[in-house]
């Protein structure tokens, strides 16, 4: 898939890699950006939304829209943006579209990042009274306790393999 | 005074006196441990708040502490309805970041189980459904004849559920000794088991009474809401990610994929009976293309583990022969051996983002590498997770009894839900 040159045109931070077109915008153009491809370009529907955390960077969160175009052959586009430590604030896409409630919400609970304008931002799928973001890299991983003489299985990032 | 809280129904109505109920997340018509918090006004539901998360359990945090090779066997075991089709989309990402190409062999070996593990999920679904609707016989048929495909899967991979039997590269094993003959009396069985369920259902006054018009989800809320398959085709949008991004080759396949225009629950059942026969049709047709032999696996000695398994008559893989050779003969073989197995695979770095139609609609995997041994972030769009937002949509306005017959139609599994 060659990138179509009125993406090339539009946006300054265009990859193409591995056959995938990934978009890089700052977040105040997030809303705009994802309205432009979808009425513009077809990508009418929001499959994914993903966070991920590199810690140790700047920004140090990065969250992945993957947009698709409905009908035959589907064409796939990324729109990504990152936010910092400091700062985790990203906008709401729940308005075009819909679909990413549950997958913000997600996003919310595992990583901490706070998406602005989010019609119900609780946490989903850990208990409500969870402390912390358990996909964070620095989130501790805790062992487990055995029953054999007070063994304690260590975590699996400090085994040796 | 006290003064009662006001609400308004979808007409407008101001009602009076509405009642809280909490539906699970142990109740036996919730598809697993889902829990409903509704609100009743009467026997009519006002609002619905689904409640997601007791089946949490970090398999994508997982994936990140253990190798490539080794993420298999935790992504398997998400929706456990439908775990070929896990380890396939996770396996596809993986190996779009190497750059590899799969074997024609394990192709059709992956699309083979695929298809037959579409069936089996859609009769646990047409199993369970039935009960919840009262259609007690349908649920020991349901479960009779996916049986069958679980001694299949058994036979082939060596486990009836989490499998970890596609792996990066190709699949684990080949066929066992006559595992053909038992694939193919299934797929001479399976047609008529089809036509006793419709005989069963298709006009049976209750099912109807219980299906049509139950649960309802137009075209344009399916799309904004993200809902994908059979509910998505239900509303006659013809999208099936294994005719619009073929993968794996099933642009060579004959099949169909099967639309109706009513956007309910009777819709859907009829799409998901419908769906089988042609997951029957695709299996028949890789059957006959397995006649040609071939490796299973990519040549590659860094990404493919060396050994040749089978299935031995205990259940377990081996290959005796190639633990000879490590174990007796060559020591830079067991080093090697060793190196993968500990060590891993490395991965070069970048994302990506693969798809495939699992039976529940777009199943996929936002996979990035920092170019390590280990997945530095896997993410799993389920499409039970996605499709469950619909709920309140189908539940607000209507009836609580058909609160069951709208669950049921989506086909939630909760262990994809919550991962």
């Amino acid at each position: 898939m060659s990138v179509p040159r009125s993406v090339t045109d539009r946006f300054t931070d265009v990859v193409e890699a591995r056959g995938e077109i990934t978009v890089t915008v700052a977040r105040e153009e997030l809303l705009e950006s994802l309205a432009w491809l979808r009425d513009h370009e077809g990508f009418t529907f929001l499959a994914c939304v993903a966070a991920t955390d590199w810690l140790g960077n700047d920004p140090r969160f990065w969250i992945a829209y993957e947009l698709r175009t409905m009908g035959r052959p589907v064409r796939r586009i990324r729109l990504k943006t990152g936010v910092s430590e400091a700062d985790p604030h990203v906008p709401s896409v729940t308005g075009p579209f819909p679909t990413a409630n549950w997958q913000e919400r997600e996003m919310f609970d595992l990583y901490g990042v706070v998406f602005d304008g989010h019609p119900d931002l609780a946490r989903i799928l850990l208990p409500d009274d969870w402390d912390g973001h358990p996909l964070r890299k620095d989130e501790p991983l805790g062992g487990v306790n055995t029953q054999y003489h007070g063994a304690f299985i260590p975590p699996v990032d400090t085994r040796t393999s | 005074m006290d003064t009662e809280p006001l609400i308004r129904d979808r007409s407008g109505e101001i009602r009076q006196e509405t009642m809280i109920i909490n539906m699970g997340p142990q109740h036996p018509s919730t598809h697993g441990v889902l829990r409903l918090l509704l609100e009743l006004d009467g026997e009519t539901i006002v609002t619905c708040k689904p409640i997601i998360g007791y089946l949490h359990t970090g398999i994508e945090k997982n994936t990140e502490y253990r190798t490539w090779q080794q993420g298999v066997t935790f992504v398997t075991r998400a929706d456990y309805l439908s775990p070929f089709h896990n380890e396939l989309a996770y396996c596809m990402a993986v190996e779009r970041l190497l750059g590899i190409d799969v074997p024609p062999r394990a192709q059709i070996l992956r699309i083979l189980l695929g298809e037959l593990n579409r069936i089996s999920s859609h009769l646990v679904w047409l199993a369970t459904s039935g009960l919840e609707l009262g259609a007690v016989s349908i649920m020991l048929y349901g479960l009779r004849e996916r049986e069958v495909i679980m001694d299949i899967f058994e036979a082939v991979t060596g486990l009836r559920m989490n499998h970890a039997y596609i792996r990066i590269g190709g699949v684990v094993m080949d066929l066992p000794d006559g595992g053909e003959a038992k694939i193919r009396s299934f797929l001479r069985m399976m047609p008529g088991r089809i036509g006793e369920y419709e005989t069963l259902l298709s006009k049976n006054p209750i099912w109807l009474d219980r299906n049509k018009g139950v649960g309802v989800l137009t075209e344009a809320d399916a799309l904004a809401l993200g809902v994908t398959g059979p509910l998505l085709r239900a509303t006659g949008n013809p999208a099936d990610l294994r005719k619009d991004a073929p993968y794996s080759g099933y642009e060579t396949y004959d099949f169909d994929v099967i639309t109706r225009t009513d956007a309910d629950a009777y819709a859907r059942y009829e799409i998901r009976m419908a769906e089988m026969r042609e997951s029957l049709r695709i299996a028949a047709q890789c059957v006959d293309r397995l006649a040609e032999p071939g490796p299973i696996m990519v040549e590659d000695p860094k990404i493919a583990l060396p050994g040749r398994l089978s299935v031995g008559p205990d259940g377990i893989g081996n290959d005796p022969e190639y633990l000879r050779h490590i174990m007796e003969e060559s020591m830079e073989a067991l080093i090697h051996h060793f190196k993968l197995v500990t060590q891993g695979v490395a991965v070069p770095e970048g994302e990506v983002y693969t798809a495939v139609e699992s039976p529940r609609g777009e199943l996929g995997f936002y996979v990035v590498s920092n170019g390590e041994h280990r997945p530095y972030r896997v993410k799993i769009r389920d499409p039970s997770f996605v499709n469950l937002q619909a709920l309140p949509l189908m539940l607000e306005g209507y009836l609580i009894a058909d609160a069951i017959a709208s669950i049921a139609s989506i086909d939630p599994v909760m262990g994809g839900v919550d991962r």
